[in-house]
């Protein structure tokens, strides 16, 4: 199983090297990646400046000024080998995210549903029950590639990219779901929108609502509702933090 | 008092850059910084800054700038110049590698810029407010800089407290050297999903900067670099960085730069090493490039030889001579005057 791979060793240039547990998308892969940032962040090397969990890799960013990178190559493959200490998932942050699903808010929904033959309101209640695990942020800040989508779900992405796909669009593709942070050009079918801003530059030093190893549930809510919070946020009244589940 | 730039009209793409983004790229959030770190780090280095001090950086032409409030000194690094027009009706030709000073009132006109890129650094530093960690700006996600947009005439930029200029004026004691020769790169991270003779044709062939190229990256013209039969281009995407070369399934190599995307999902077939990229900077559509494999140690010995390089030549800084005049007459002739900066 792809989850046992012996962890490998690759040069990202002089300046990074990515560990990589796997070649596919897996919880388990996923795991092994979290659980090496944690180890990798506990040895507190001082130049380290990144560690960017993906999929099913850790890229580890560092100034090669201040540090040997053959020696700190070493390092990052024996703590990818050794035994997690901990599951990878501890660090996961639980959320209950509000979105509005179908309408003007996720204009394909209703041909997502009817291309695998069930209602809207069954699609939603599919999305409603998932826990959906965020694998990374890339693509733009803030973009989380979530997996856990329930399969009646997974479609293809749009034969066309829309040019402008709204802000905090929820979005399905394959076997991912997302949220856009920004308005930008995307393939992905919009099935909704939620009102809560994915990325704040003024929340300091976690400016991404979501990050690597959190896991998502949706809240449907009526457009009036999602009206209301939208407005809300936009005032920079609303605490993100009150979708967290404890 | 303090001191602020105004710009006052805009040639060419104008943006607030330091050392970059750092500690956020999990979080997708760019690296960004300026594209050749070298040159604004000597900039700020002729006038006194911190390495880690905001400039500006210039693309294609610089601005006409002046400065409000305090007299300030200025330098600036790259393959740009211009001139001075005093409040007393005089001018006066400005050169890179060396400092001048701007008193309120004085009009900085920049040419264009003969290369990729080129810095101007302000004594103080361009004090806009920092941003997640950093000042520079990256206008996709309208971080940094200021309002995280590129600059245009009529903006203002405050500057950080420094000393009153005094003469004399400093200098480098020379220009960087010229760097040619291939570019230096490491195999990977996903060489293993490329032909076997990929690797034998980006290290022999001649490739050509297209018109396709910004601070996210450069594509390349010339031999197609073929993927393994079976594995395709396409990978589950993982992370990517300045000076990694991604490429597509239409074998074309993308030369990835300091605004690059955090992640992404086409095989790497090598990197260019942390000494080059100031290169990578520096490259313009049709510019010619070829690449040459080292190892790690030979990548670590390059870094350690450029910054020796670096530092012997700030350690060198002393005060400049004047410009005679038969080279301040060369300089004003060689003027674009009015230089009419709509891009290529």
């Amino acid at each position: 199983m792809s989850g046992a791979a012996p962890p490998r060793l690759l040069p990202l240039g002089d300046a990074a090297w990515t560990v990589e547990f796997g070649e596919g998308i897996a919880p388990e892969v996923h795991a092994r990646v979290m659980a090496l940032a944690d180890a990798v962040a506990a040895m507190a090397e001082p130049a380290v400046s990144d560690l960017v969990p993906t999929f099913r890799s850790l890229t580890v960013h560092f100034d090669p000024l201040r540090a040997d990178g053959a020696a700190l190559g070493r390092r990052l493959l024996a703590a990818a080998t050794a035994p997690p200490a901990g599951t990878g998932t501890a660090g996961g942050r639980r959320w209950r995210l509000p979105a509005c699903f179908g309408g003007a808010h996720g204009p394909d929904l209703a041909a997502v549903a009817t291309e695998v033959g069930i209602t809207e309101a069954a699609a939603v209640a599919l999305l409603a029950e998932a826990e959906l695990r965020v694998y990374m942020i890339g693509f733009m800040p803030g973009f989380p590639y979530m997996g856990g989508l329930p399969e009646p779900l997974h479609r293809p992405r749009l034969a066309t990219p829309r040019l402008q796909v709204p802000a905090r669009s929820v979005a399905v593709a394959g076997a991912m779901a997302a949220v856009y942070p920004w308005e930008s050009p995307g393939g992905w079918r919009l099935v909704g929108r939620t009102p809560l801003a994915l990325f704040d530059a003024s929340r300091g030093e976690q400016p991404a609502l979501l990050a690597p190893g959190d896991r998502v549930h949706f809240l449907p809510i009526e457009d009036a509702e999602y009206r209301r919070l939208e407005a809300e946020s936009a005032a920079g009244r609303l605490d993100p933090a009150q979708w967290r589940i404890a | 008092m303090s001191a602020m730039l105004e710009i006052l009209s805009v040639h060419g793409p104008l943006t607030v850059q330091d050392e970059g983004r750092r500690g956020l790229r999990h979080l997708g959030v760019p690296l960004a910084g300026a594209l050749d770190g070298v040159a604004l780090r000597i900039a700020n280095a002729l006038v006194g800054n911190p390495p880690g001090a905001a400039g500006l950086e210039m693309r294609l032409a610089g601005p006409a700038l002046q400065v409000l409030g305090r007299a300030r000194r200025i330098a600036l690094a790259g393959p740009v110049g211009g001139r001075i027009e005093r409040t007393d009706g005089s001018t006066e030709p400005v050169e890179a590698w060396r400092t001048h000073t701007l008193h309120p009132g004085d009009l900085l006109r920049l040419g264009p810029v003969r290369g990729g890129v080129a810095y101007l650094a302000a004594a103080g530093g361009i004090d806009v407010p920092p941003l997640l960690g950093s000042r520079s700006t990256y206008a996709r996600a309208a971080l940094g800089g200021l309002e995280g947009r590129a600059l245009d005439g009529g903006d203002r930029l405050p500057l950080g407290e420094a000393p009153a200029p005094e003469p004399p004026e400093f200098a480098l004691p020379a220009p960087p050297a010229e760097e040619s020769g291939p570019l230096r790169a490491m195999a990977g991270p996903q060489d293993d999903r490329f032909a076997a003779e990929a690797m034998d044709t980006l290290c022999s062939a001649e490739y050509t900067v297209t018109r396709d190229a910004d601070r996210m990256g450069l594509r390349l013209a010339g031999p197609a670099l073929l993927h393994r039969p079976g594995c395709g281009a396409d990978i589950v995407s993982d992370a990517v960085t300045p000076g990694a070369i991604q490429v597509p399934a239409d074998g074309r190599p993308i030369l990835l730069l300091a605004d690059c995307q955090t992640t992404g999902g086409y095989a790497k077939i090598a990197t260019v090493i942390t000494a080059d990229l100031p290169r990578l900077g520096r490259l313009l559509p049709g510019d010619r490039l070829s690449f040459r494999l080292v190892d790690p140690a030979q990548a670590r010995a390059a870094l350690l030889a450029r910054e020796a390089l670096v530092a012997s030549r700030i350690a060198g800084i002393g005060p400049a001579r004047d410009a005679g005049l038969d080279l301040e007459a060369l300089y004003s002739a060689n003027l674009v005057s009015g230089f009419i900066g709509d891009a290529p």
